[in-house]
């Protein structure tokens, strides 16, 4: 069983829902981001997804272009971000580990050596922004001999059959946009995403986590009544947009902001058990 | 060529979208869906008696098609060697190549009853053929362009705006035409319903490269046709730039089962290659994923894409076309460079013994044409896309020679 898959099977034993926060490797600066994974864990990050840097997000908004301007202005790479893993996993060896990127620094490393190394580095599961199940193969061979999750997407515009591919596909949780859009957008429309999610409930038995322009407390707390793991990012980065010139400061107020939304969801759960 | 004699061409790219290792669609799965409309309703078109007829119409009528050869004797005579025909893309109206494409997808637009088009553009030519076809069929148009790209062509950036489309700036990464693109794409995960991307090359997800390259193919199509009418032989060589390469493309798809012609795209040296400023993903880059397909690009030893340099801001981009990529692999065709001096010392050559200003896209053709002409020697035949006029470009090459104008 993956450390995801057991983290799951955890949080359903003691009747809660996961929060997954994402940050981008090395903003505001390298020095701090195994901390700040650290102190994510500590405010109730049950997983972690950590951003590789990357010159071209074509999925994300201007929060997360910035932070990957600002991780990159450091040189920070896929190396580099494996490297803080490692360094993560010599303190922490329960709490799982999703990197979240594009494909072409996995190209240049080569499949096979980027899913070995990701192994070694103490990596749980890999989402590829722009690596849809149907170009997958080779990659997806590399991350199952080297036993990592694939993570994969699901839209608004997915359709049924498509929908049910990638369920077959999808290992550790899928990953459902929360709407048409880039990452940090604000039109979250929590009816229809919880028709959506319950959908794929029927469907498959893998978890299903929600994200994209989920921003408050308030806002985590309700996706936390239908989803099994809710995603925030953006919100997060505007955290260490705001005080880049001060990583003490950022990671502080981010870690702040991640426990309002872990409070925000326990009540959901105290109230309901 | 024995390597693609047995290569059926015209079976290419294959339902996914591959040429060979290149091409597919590496997008946000928002856009998969999008991607799927588009596919289908470009298969069912794409042979549509109708669909063709209005395009033929438009390419006549709007564009001024088809577009002559014309053999540059005097230029023929100071080289001394083949003889040069151009392939008159300057000619059309908006002033190159780009508004073949862009007529082709605005028709499929409006069949899809999409009502607002969006496009990206690094010079402006696209972003121009765009405005243009949008104006003429009422359809809503936002043009991304670098912030850098709208300061050096500010007279395409006005053009557009009088033609009524918004010209939206784009201040991330190098703020040139890869960020222009990626702010398309974001666009369009966002609008996906009511809008249709047109992108302005043969890059981009599948099935872009194989529509684009269908609507240039006109180019190669009348070329070969004229050709034989005018000489009675296919030519030797073709030549034409390469940016993203749907010119090239549209010049060589038709005769790529002709053996007996080269083919020749030519990328944007910048510096030179040395230098390491250039825009020569088939020369000097390695393969990779960007803006939705897998092709040659311009990356560091970390995967992060890097910024390029040309005099031209048409070839300014760190990607290329996924069959050029393919193209490259088999040989069929051979990619090469010249740099920025060598294409406008051919920018002014044309201008003075010919009588026509060469964009500096197409300078870059030019420029290795003439080589390619001294090294064929006389009796021979070499076809350039003569893919724009240069009208676009005469405050760049004013600035660079001191002039203000
Ligand atoms: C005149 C002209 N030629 C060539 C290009 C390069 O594009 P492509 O390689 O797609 O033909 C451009 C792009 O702006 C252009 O304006």
């Amino acid at each position: 069983m993956s450390r995801i898959e057991r983290r799951f099977q955890a949080l359903r034993a003691s009747g809660r829902k996961a929060l997954i926060p994402y940050v981008t490797a090395g903003d505001p600066h390298p020095d701090v981001t195994v901390r700040l994974m650290h102190d994510l864990v500590d405010a109730g990050a049950d997983i972690l997804e950590l951003g590789v840097p990357f010159s071209d997000p074509i999925g994300d908004g201007p929060v997360i272009q910035l932070a990957c301007e600002r991780a990159l202005k450091h040189g920070v790479g896929l190396r580099d971000v494996l490297r803080m893993v490692q360094t993560f996993r010599e303190a922490d060896q329960e709490t799982p580990v999703v990197l979240m990127g594009y494909m072409n620094p996995i190209e240049v490393m080569g499949h096979a050596a980027f899913a070995a190394a990701a192994q070694e580095a103490g990596v749980d599961g890999v989402l590829t922004v722009d690596m849809p199940p149907e170009e997958m193969d080779d990659l997806s061979q590399q991350l199952a001999d080297a036993g990592l999750d694939p993570i994969f997407l699901v839209a608004p515009t997915t359709g049924d059959a498509r929908m049910r591919l990638i369920c077959e596909h999808a290992r550790g949780f899928i990953y459902y946009v929360s709407l048409k859009g880039v990452t940090g957008s604000a039109t979250l429309d929590v009816d229809a995403v919880s028709a959506r999610v319950d959908h794929l409930h029927a469907v498959t038995g893998v978890p299903v986590g929600v994200g994209f322009g989920i921003g408050t407390p308030e806002q985590a707390a309700r996706m936390s009544r239908v989803a099994d793991a809710v995603v925030v990012g953006s919100a997060l980065v505007r955290q260490i947009e705001a005080r880049a010139e001060e990583p003490e400061a950022a990671v502080r107020a981010v870690t702040e902001m991640l426990r309002s939304m872990r409070e925000a969801m326990d009540a959901v759960q105290a109230q309901s058990a | 060529m024995s390597n693609s004699e047995a290569i059926k061409f015209d079976q290419f790219p294959n339902a996914e979208g591959h040429f060979g290792p290149y091409g597919g669609r590496f997008v946000p799965e928002t856009l998969i869906a999008a991607l799927d409309e588009l596919t289908e309703a470009y298969h069912r078109y794409r042979n549509d008696p109708d669909f063709l007829a209005e395009f033929d119409r438009d390419c006549t009528d709007f564009v001024g098609r088809p577009s002559p050869i014309y053999l540059a004797e005097r230029w023929t005579r100071k080289v001394g060697g083949a003889e040069i025909y151009l392939k008159r893309e300057d000619l059309n109206h908006t002033g190159a190549h780009k508004v073949n494409n862009t007529i082709g997808q605005a028709l499929l637009a409006t069949r899809m009853g999409k009502q607002r088009v969006i496009a990206e553009t690094g010079a402006g030519q696209h972003g121009v053929a765009t405005a243009t076809i949008a104006a003429r069929l009422g359809l809503k148009c936002v043009v991304y362009m670098g912030a850098d790209d709208i300061q050096r062509q500010a007279p395409n950036v006005y053009r557009m705006r009088l033609l009524g489309a918004e010209v939206v700036p784009v201040t991330s990464g190098t703020r040139t035409l890869k960020d222009a693109l990626n702010e398309a794409m974001r666009d369009w995960v966002t609008n996906v319903d009511d809008t249709f991307y047109i992108i302005g090359t043969v890059a981009g997800p599948h099935p872009y490269p194989m529509m684009v390259r269908d609507f240039q193919s006109i180019i190669g199509r009348e070329s070969r046709r004229q050709m034989l009418e005018r000489t009675g032989e296919l030519p030797d060589a073709l030549v034409a730039c390469v940016g993203g390469g749907s010119n090239a493309i549209g010049l060589f798809h038709p005769f790529l089962d002709d053996e007996s012609v080269s083919l020749y795209g030519v990328e944007a040296g910048g510096h030179g290659i040395e230098t390491g400023e250039h825009a020569a993903p088939l020369c000097a880059g390695k393969p990779g994923v960007l803006h939705g397909n897998r092709t040659y690009l311009m990356e560091d030893a970390n995967g992060q894409i890097v910024g390029t340099h040309s005099i031209s801001a048409g070839l300014d981009y760190p990607g290329v076309g996924p069959e050029h990529s393919w193209l490259k692999d088999i040989r069929r065709a051979n990619y090469v460079s010249v740099t920025d001096d060598e294409a406008l010392a051919a920018f002014h050559e044309l201008t003075r013994t010919e009588g026509i200003i060469p964009a500096l896209e197409s300078a870059h053709a030019l420029a290795y044409a003439s080589k390619l002409a001294a090294e064929l020697g006389p009796g021979k035949r070499i076809l350039v896309n003569l893919s724009g006029r240069g009208d676009k470009d005469i405050n760049t090459v004013a600035t660079l020679e001191g002039i203000e104008l």
